[in-house]
């Protein structure tokens, strides 16, 4: 029992947590590809602003003496999102706009975000330095230990506070994701885009409306996941710049443009990196009792060494662009 | 009045012009259908009026002002519709949806219009659930028409609607056409399978090198001997 309990805070919680992070980030560059067709580099940077945005709200909100009963940077939430999807806006008008309008190709827009990503990692280091900061200074993550004795284990299963508010928080934003997409004019306009942006155009869609919107999206994804990344670790300014490249994996593994394919491929490779760098031996430890003599399980039994978690993307990576290319969802190939 | 005149339209992709001065006038009762050789500028003619080339000389008159160089979407609000010859169905999307979004510049309720081109594909009414990907050349082509169809053009143009289908379609796709005609929409199209399209045309233009070459009914143009010799095979 108690190697089950194990594996569940290891891997499960902690994949779902993970899985979060990159599914949300992985539906900006996603959404931003299939409207824009280019791959936005500075889609982790966008995800650090919004996490110091929150982190600026938090701090200001605590500092007038304001307690809340929710962790600060969650109740912060809905205005970082605003605030970073109007940055996000911003992104697009003061660089990518003015060079789609000259005709740029994807590529040059993939080098302008490069450029973007180091201006916002030198802009956030100018302003809040190099150290690392966390949203909880003066307020405790409550640990929730759910108590598996009645089962016949000795530990409990222990889940923070900002986990299940992230799990909460993620599965609220699929729902309203889809049904944006499934349900609304400008999300229907914005999948037609994706799928074919000449037709959509004679089909009279704005499609200058649909790019803000699909910026408006990302930045505001963005900045949750960069803030959740930040609850669940620390804030400093290289936080998802570090994570970008399983981002891009998980967008192109579930089908690029396909916004549900982000969502699968950012779990399955949060789940993928998790179980990889588990030690396995800690679940199978009982199984020494059966072995033969002489014969015992190796102390760690991960796949590979936790420094080479990122790795495990980009075999799946690989694997994904030799069997399937388009993705798991028939994505955009190119 | 006509429904919409080009007058002396000079156009292109920003190298040498293509178009070196079209002329046309199509009225509400009219079928129009373009023909002329390849390379005579006859879809860059509907893409000039649609503004998804750039116009340098002459003018598009349609309902009262001068049209060239609008953008699509301030030209479908205005009742011009447009079919693209290639890629003209969102393949990922319903059939129900590709017609909503061919509404998408209408703000009041689409309901009897969608009914309306329903009523006009039985077949697209039965698969509206299904992807319009999924569906044959013939059905694709009526989704296409369907999704020009939901802005309730005026003036509804189609680039060789009967590309690459079966000679069953290609009927009913002209039968179509003329029936959507009889309910006061203006047709102008190009097409390929000439003498069927000009059988009922009620204007023909023959283009070559980017200029009108010959205009008249279609049954007049059928019967011009130039014509027949020079443009449609003899």
């Amino acid at each position: 029992m108690d190697e089950l309990i194990f594996f569940i805070n290891r891997v499960l919680i902690s994949g779902t947590v993970l899985g979060s992070i990159y599914a949300l980030g992985a539906v900006g560059v996603t959404l931003i590809f299939g409207i824009l067709r280019f791959a936005h580099f500075a889609h982790g940077d966008m995800m650090t602003m919004g996490a110091f945005v929150a982190f600026v709200l938090a701090a200001a909100l605590t500092a007038m003496g304001i307690v809340t009963p929710l962790p600060m940077g969650f109740v912060v939430l809905p205005l970082a999102m605003i605030i970073t999807a109007v940055l996000a806006l911003g992104l697009d008008k003061g660089f990518y706009a003015p060079l789609r309008e000259r005709g740029a190709r994807p590529v040059t827009l993939l080098i302008a975000s490069i450029g973007v990503t180091l201006m916002i990692q030198g802009l956030t280091r100018l302003i809040f330095g190099s150290g690392t900061r966390t949203f909880f200074e003066s307020e405790s993550k409550d640990i929730f230990r759910i108590d598996m004795s009645w089962a016949g284990g000795s530990r409990p299963i222990s889940i923070t506070e900002p986990q299940i508010i992230m799990f909460v928080v993620t599965a609220l934003i699929v729902v309203a994701l889809h049904l944006f997409l499934t349900r609304s004019r400008l999300g229907k306009a914005m999948r037609a885009m994706a799928d074919n942006a000449a037709l959509a155009q004679v089909s009279g869609i704005n499609t200058a409306l649909v790019v803000r919107v699909t910026w408006v999206i990302a930045g505001a994804l963005a900045c949750v996941a960069g803030t959740m990344l930040a609850l669940d670790v620390a804030l400093m300014p290289d936080l998802a710049f570090n994570i970008v490249l399983p981002i891009f994996a998980a967008a192109i593994v579930g089908g690029l443009g396909h916004a549900y394919g982000a969502i699968v491929g950012g779990f399955l490779i949060a789940f993928a990196e998790t179980m990889a760098v588990f030690n396995w031996t800690a679940v199978l430890r009982p199984l020494n009792g059966i072995l033969p003599e002489g014969m015992a399980l190796p102390a760690n039994l991960a796949v590979v060494p936790t420094e080479y978690k990122l790795t495990v993307a980009f075999v799946i990576l690989v694997i994904t662009l030799l069997v399937r290319p388009t993705g798991i969802f028939k994505g955009a190939s190119t | 009045m006509p429904l919409i005149e080009l007058k002396h339209v000079v156009g292109g992709y920003g190298g040498a012009p293509i178009l070196n001065g079209v002329n046309m006038a199509i009225e509400a009762s009219d079928i129009g259908v373009i023909v002329g050789p390849n390379g005579a500028g006859k879809s860059t003619t509907l893409k000039a009026i649609f503004g998804l080339l750039r116009v340098t000389g002459g003018t598009i008159d349609f309902g009262g002002e001068n049209i060239a160089n609008s953008l699509p979407d301030k030209l479908v609000p205005k009742g011009l519709s447009f079919v693209p010859q290639e890629k003209n169905v969102f393949t990922s999307m319903t059939v129900e949806e590709n017609l909503e979004m061919g509404a998408f510049t209408r703000s009041d309720d689409f309901r009897p219009t969608m009914d309306w081109v329903y009523g006009m594909f039985p077949v697209l009414a039965e698969k509206r659930r299904q992807p319009a990907g999924e569906l044959s050349g013939g059905q694709r082509q009526m989704v296409a028409m369907g999704r020009a169809l939901m802005s309730k053009p005026k003036l509804l143009m189609l680039d060789e609607p009967s590309a690459g289908l079966s000679p069953r379609y290609v009927i009913e796709i002209f039968e179509t056409i003329v029936r959507v005609n009889k309910e006061g929409v203006g047709i102008l199209m190009v097409e390929q399978n000439a003498r069927q399209a000009l059988a009922f045309a009620s204007k023909g233009f023959v283009l070559a090198q980017g200029q009108n070459r010959f205009t008249g009914t279609g049954p007049e143009l059928i019967a011009d001997p130039e014509v027949a010799k020079s443009f449609l095979g003899g």
